[in-house]
């Protein structure tokens, strides 16, 4: 299953490294990285498969955003398919 | 991979701009339920209500948490209780009753059906239903009741409206102590639809399925926030902004109402295509007129504002789903929209111009605060306002007026969360009982002959 994860947040540093170290060790697959800078803020986006991941969808969003507090910054997991409704025909 | 300018609007639509799934009601038909008395109907009905939407809310928290969407309310809506109960009407509360309880015992916040459909006539079993409702409402505490008193093919059933009038004051005056709270869960429609999704006036129509998923869509706040980044552009194109904002909103609904409807084996009914708001700041549907230019809602403008709103939404939304329904369009319930209450509180907006609203949007007049002292027959007068304007235009309109037991012009009655608040606004004097007393049939206009 297709997933986002997204990252928001003021700071920056290290940010990629943590969030995607901590997706390897769920065996989550990360298929594409991008991020962006909206004023102040720092949002990045990662398309991920869920198909082999140690983790059901529920606890991995919890588990994410837990670590979210941990390094300050906003991380949800929402299903791709929000995203496809909402911007494509 | 999708566009991240896509991505991060969607996050902020929902994280700062109120969008949200309002809710996802399931209709449950309650047909298979008669028994030969109220009780044993009653316990039937409990049974198949907690049984058939046991998995309501769970599912739609689950989905909420997959889809990052905030899914507001879970509701039920069952087939008119007239109907369940028509061999032993004077039984009705009970099932009423019952129906609360499995409300309590669901966790959803409304339950709507207690209601009857009296459009073309009553029906002996169907005037003793209506008696029980003031009392029902005062008793339970989740049940939501409507009545359709007219259509656009029946015409308007006069001797209902009339009742009506003393049904929402009995009603008011039996939950004097919490400013009438009753007439807050009591709807009187013309053209009712039997797949609304929102509440008070959620019913599950005879020609549905057994079990059957509508989802209501939101999302003032969205639109508002839209508009603000083309302050100067003209009316074509903000409408043209409205409708693809509605587009997305809508598809979200879209989303989640197929996967809720599969999830809990039920049919995908509709997907309500209304801009519902909220009593929270930043969720108004007043403050999008505001926003096109008007310096206070229910200033002159304020009809063609909504009328091109409300056009925008519906057709934005119908693009974005395969079965529209309910009452799409954009609400104006006065004591659950901010920017309505203010406006009514200063006194900028009146009776009338909300009365020229509903000509133009869905629904009609909604939890609005009259005095408490306003006769029965004038209530019943601004009831046969409404049907007649749905009647004439082939459009829903309702009244949920609150005659607020004690309060006067300058009062305010509140009911707390989505319900609000509402100053007590003024009704016109002269006295209409003769013109209602008259009951009878208001025939169906000439252009309901359509075969």
């Amino acid at each position: 299953m297709r997933a986002v994860v997204t990252v928001t947040g003021s700071d920056r540093r290290g940010i990629i490294a943590k969030v995607s170290n901590f997706l390897f060790e769920r065996n989550v697959n990360i298929e594409d990285i991008s991020q962006t800078v909206l004023g102040e803020q720092f949002a990045m986006i990662m398309m991920v498969d869920m198909g082999e991941s140690s983790r059901d969808f529920a606890a991995l969003a919890e588990e994410l955003e837990e670590k979210g507090k941990e390094i300050g910054m906003a991380v949800r997991l929402q299903h791709a398919a929000i995203f496809d409704a909402m911007h494509n025909v | 991979m999708f566009n991240k300018t896509d991505v991060l609007e969607t996050i902020e639509m929902i994280e700062k701009e109120h969008l949200d799934i309002r809710t996802v009601t399931m209709g449950i038909s309650l047909l298979s339920c008669i028994r030969a008395d109220g009780a044993s109907t009653a316990q039937a009905v409990y049974d198949c209500v907690t049984k058939r939407a046991q998995n309501l809310v769970k599912t739609a928290e689950n989905l909420s948490r997959e889809y990052g969407i905030p899914i507001v309310n879970k509701r039920v809506s069952v087939t008119p209780v007239s109907l369940v109960t028509a061999a032993f009407p004077e039984k009705s509360a009970l099932v009423g009753k019952a129906l609360d309880r499995a409300a309590r015992e669901l966790g959803i916040d409304f339950l709507g059906g207690y209601s009857a459909l009296v459009h073309k006539g009553t029906a002996d079993y169907e005037e003793k239903f209506l008696a029980t409702i003031p009392e029902v409402l005062a008793e339970t505490e989740r049940l939501c009741s409507s009545v359709n008193v007219g259509s656009s093919r029946s015409g308007i059933n006069m001797d209902a409206v009339g009742q009506m009038g003393r049904i929402v004051k009995q009603t008011a005056a039996l939950t004097a102590a919490r400013d009438g709270l009753g007439c807050a869960k009591l709807v009187v429609f013309c053209n009712a639809v039997e797949d609304n999704p929102f509440m008070a006036g959620a019913f599950h129509g005879i020609g549905e399925a057994d079990t059957v998923i509508n989802v209501g869509v939101s999302g003032p706040g969205v639109v508002q926030h839209a508009l603000k980044f083309v302050p100067d552009a003209d009316l074509t194109d903000a409408a043209e902004l409205i409708k693809r904002t509605a587009f997305k909103i809508t598809r979200a609904g879209q989303l989640i109402a197929k996967e809720a409807a599969s999830r809990l084996g039920a049919r995908f009914g509709i997907v309500d295509l209304s801009l519902a708001p909220t009593p929270a700041r930043g969720d108004s549907v007043a403050h999008i007129l505001e926003e096109l230019g008007l310096e206070v809602v229910g200033c002159h403008g304020t009809t063609a504002a909504l009328a091109m709103l409300n056009d925008a939404v519906k057709k934005g939304g119908v693009m974005a789903s395969s079965r529209v329904g309910g009452l799409s369009g954009a609400f104006i319930p006065v004591s659950e929209d901010i920017g309505m209450i203010e406006s009514a509180t200063a006194g900028k907006i009146s009776l009338d111009k909300l009365e020229a609203m509903t000509c133009v949007c869905s629904v009609g007049l909604d939890m609005i605060a009259i005095p408490g002292d306003t006769p029965d027959a004038t209530i019943s007068a601004i009831i046969a306002d409404e049907a007649a304007i749905g009647m004439i235009n082939n459009k829903t309109t309702a009244v949920r007026v609150i005659p607020a037991p004690g309060k006067s012009v300058g009062d305010e009655v509140s009911f707390g969360g989505l319900l609000g608040r509402a100053p007590v606004m003024p009704v016109h004097g002269g006295d209409a009982s003769k013109f209602i007393g008259r009951g009878g049939l208001i025939p169906a206009p000439i252009h309901s002959f359509k075969n």
